[in-house]
């Protein structure tokens, strides 16, 4: 069975289509990515999945249920981890999960073992008794992915799960979420701009850009597509080197993008002196210069002309927002 | 039906525990109504006797302090719909399978209970003040408090559902709730008032919340017990539909 159909789904806030004719189908079992720069609509796109907003056009259905039409049982059939924080901070980590429990009607006598159960899969168990705001952000992280499994989910939305968490942090996350994938067998759906991670973590990924779906694979495909190798240089006149480049037979591309130009040929090894050749008779220094693999911000360069990097606006920013609107924390 | 019960009976424990928790908030709730009982009461115990009052002025003020403090603990009890939305927590109970009716009832009901805990805790301390009470009709007396707090619940409920920061909460501090208590004959009695006064305070319901307290605390009160029973059953209704109508519109 499919986890989730999404037919011609759009959202329209006043003046921007946030997701705009988004068609998708997600099988069961699958960790799936979605992956876009600030504003590309992830997160609407998943609001209406999980029936917090309503479509302005298309359907999707959710576990065989109509996000419209059958609110509740999708809601009952999924777990959540919202992109800000949505803990009680001044309860501790048992009393959010018991509360989850209670709204979402897990059986009184069995609430506390499946507590204790989903509070030891990610590690608090230690902590149960703590307050929550006495949590790194790290742990709230986690008790959130705990508390969107309590009522046994069968898809579990994570929506941007490793924002603003240190490097280590990240990779215990995403081991939490291999884990229950696989312990579980829960169908997984986030969102990320951590390319790598998404690579890394995700079975299938679609790339989404101003609200539309430009690109869906398996991760390995999307990048066999690409094909060859990127050579990366850098050097001082890096426009008129890339407007040069390009005019070559045998590049297919040449972008520049944080100070770099990447290259996309055949077999870059054989590419780089010429390169470097060409360099030379124009008189242009290059101060470096790399090869690689196509990873996953290289498909989405191919496919939006930019990196994810210089597309994102400042991740924290709606964050100090909603603190600035209190004057000061507390 | 049961979840909805199960729902309703968590989010009130959530407020419960929350209130208990913040042991200075309640003290520093509370210190202001006392210090008007304690300083305000005392002082001006024996410089104060107006027509139509009986007893003395820190028995006369008791009920209209008791009242504020309803008023007090149940506007701010829901107005931390608006902190819930701010800190993230109203997204979770927004998409749990629950209907939103269940879950302001479970607010309200759980903000009240609160807000009538302080007001029990000020009538303690009124006590150890010297004023004297019946408490003949404590049950009527329980429920009265009640329906006062679950009007201003209601209300800030109302309010911080259409609020969208907590500059607001100012403007409604001075704008709504001062002049609630001023207007309310807490602090005199309205009989005595200027006739502008006495209009306005019609349209104020804490009047009828501390009429009716005064009623039931000393027997004497100027508006009839029935008439401000059932205006506060009217202001809740009011107020519970009109915060249901606007908590119904949030979309996050
Ligand atoms: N509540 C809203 N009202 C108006 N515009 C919104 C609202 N939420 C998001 N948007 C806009 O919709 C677009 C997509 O936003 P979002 O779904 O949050 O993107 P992402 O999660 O990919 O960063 C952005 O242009 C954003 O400004
Ligand atoms: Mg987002």
């Amino acid at each position: 069975m499919n986890a989730i159909e999404i037919n011609n789904l759009s959202k329209a806030y006043k003046d921007v289509k946030a997701v705009d004719s988004v068609s998708l189908t997600i099988e069961e079992g699958t960790i799936f990515g979605l992956l876009g720069p600030n504003g590309a609509g992830k997160t609407t796109l998943i609001s209406m999945l999980v029936t917090m907003r309503k479509p302005t056009e298309g359907n999707a259905k959710v576990n065989g249920f109509d996000v419209v039409k059958q609110p509740g049982n999708v809601r009952e059939s999924i777990g959540i981890v919202f992109q800000d924080p949505s803990l009680d901070d001044e309860l501790t980590a048992y009393e959010n999960l018991e509360m989850h429990a209670a709204l979402y009607g897990v059986d009184k006598s069995y609430r506390k073992k499946r507590i204790d159960e989903v509070i030891n899969l990610v590690a608090l168990g230690k902590h149960m008794n703590q307050m929550v705001k006495t949590f790194s952000g790290g742990m709230k992280r986690r008790l959130e992915i705990a508390r969107g499994l309590v009522h046994h989910p069968k898809i579990l939305f994570l929506d941007e799960p490793t924002l603003g968490l240190d490097p280590q942090t990240r990779i215990s996350i995403w081991e939490y979420i291999k884990k229950l994938n696989k312990k579980e067998k829960i169908t997984i759906i986030l969102t990320t701009h951590y390319m790598d991670e998404a690579d890394d973590v995700c079975s299938r990924i679609a790339i989404i850009d101003s609200g539309k779906i430009i690109a869906e694979d398996t991760p390995e495909n999307l990048k066999d597509a690409l094909g060859g190798d990127v050579v990366s240089i850098k050097c001082g006149a890096s426009k008129t080197c890339s407007e040069e480049l390009s005019k070559l037979k045998w590049v297919k591309s040449a972008v520049v993008h944080d100070g770099l130009i990447d290259i996309r040929v055949e077999k870059g090894e054989e590419k780089i002196p010429k390169i470097l050749l060409l360099m030379e008779k124009k008189g242009i220094l290059v101060e470096s210069v790399s090869l690689r693999k196509p990873s996953l911000d290289d498909v989405f360069l191919h496919y939006t002309g930019k990196t994810i990097r210089e597309q994102e606006a400042d991740p924290k920013a709606g964050m100090r927002q909603r603190m600035a609107a209190w004057g000061h924390k507390r | 039906m049961n979840r909805e019960l199960e729902a309703i009976y968590a989010l009130w424990k959530r407020e419960i525990i929350r209130f208990f928790r913040a042991k200075s908030r309640i003290v520093g709730s509370l210190g202001m109504p006392f210090f008007f009982l304690a300083i305000l009461g005392t002082g001006l115990n024996n410089a104060f006797s107006f027509p139509g009052m009986e007893g003395n002025y820190l028995q006369f003020l008791t009920p209209g302090i008791i009242g504020m403090v309803l008023m007090f603990g149940s506007m701010f009890a829901g107005i931390i719909v608006l902190m819930d939305r701010q800190f993230g927590f109203l997204k979770e109970t927004l998409v749990a399978p629950v209907s939103r009716l269940s879950i302001i009832i479970g607010k309200s009901i759980g903000g009240a209970t609160t807000a009538m805990i302080q007001g029990i805790i000020i009538m303690v301390l009124a006590v150890f003040l010297g004023v004297q009470f019946s408490l003949a009709n404590i049950v009527l007396l329980l429920v009265f408090m009640f329906l006062i707090s679950f009007m201003f619940v209601s209300l800030g409920i109302a309010i911080a559902s259409v609020l969208d920061d907590m500059h607001g909460f100012q403007l409604i501090m001075n704008f709504i709730i001062m002049p609630f208590f001023f207007l309310s004959g807490a602090l005199f009695p309205l009989s005595s008032a200027p006739e502008i006064l006495r209009i306005a305070s019609m349209f104020d319901p804490l009047t009828y919340g501390v009429s009716g307290l005064r009623y039931i605390l000393l027997g004497t009160s100027e508006i009839d017990f029935a008439f401000s029973l059932a205006a506060i059953l009217g202001f809740s209704i009011l107020f519970i539909a009109i915060a249901i109508y606007l908590f119904n519109r949030i979309e996050e």
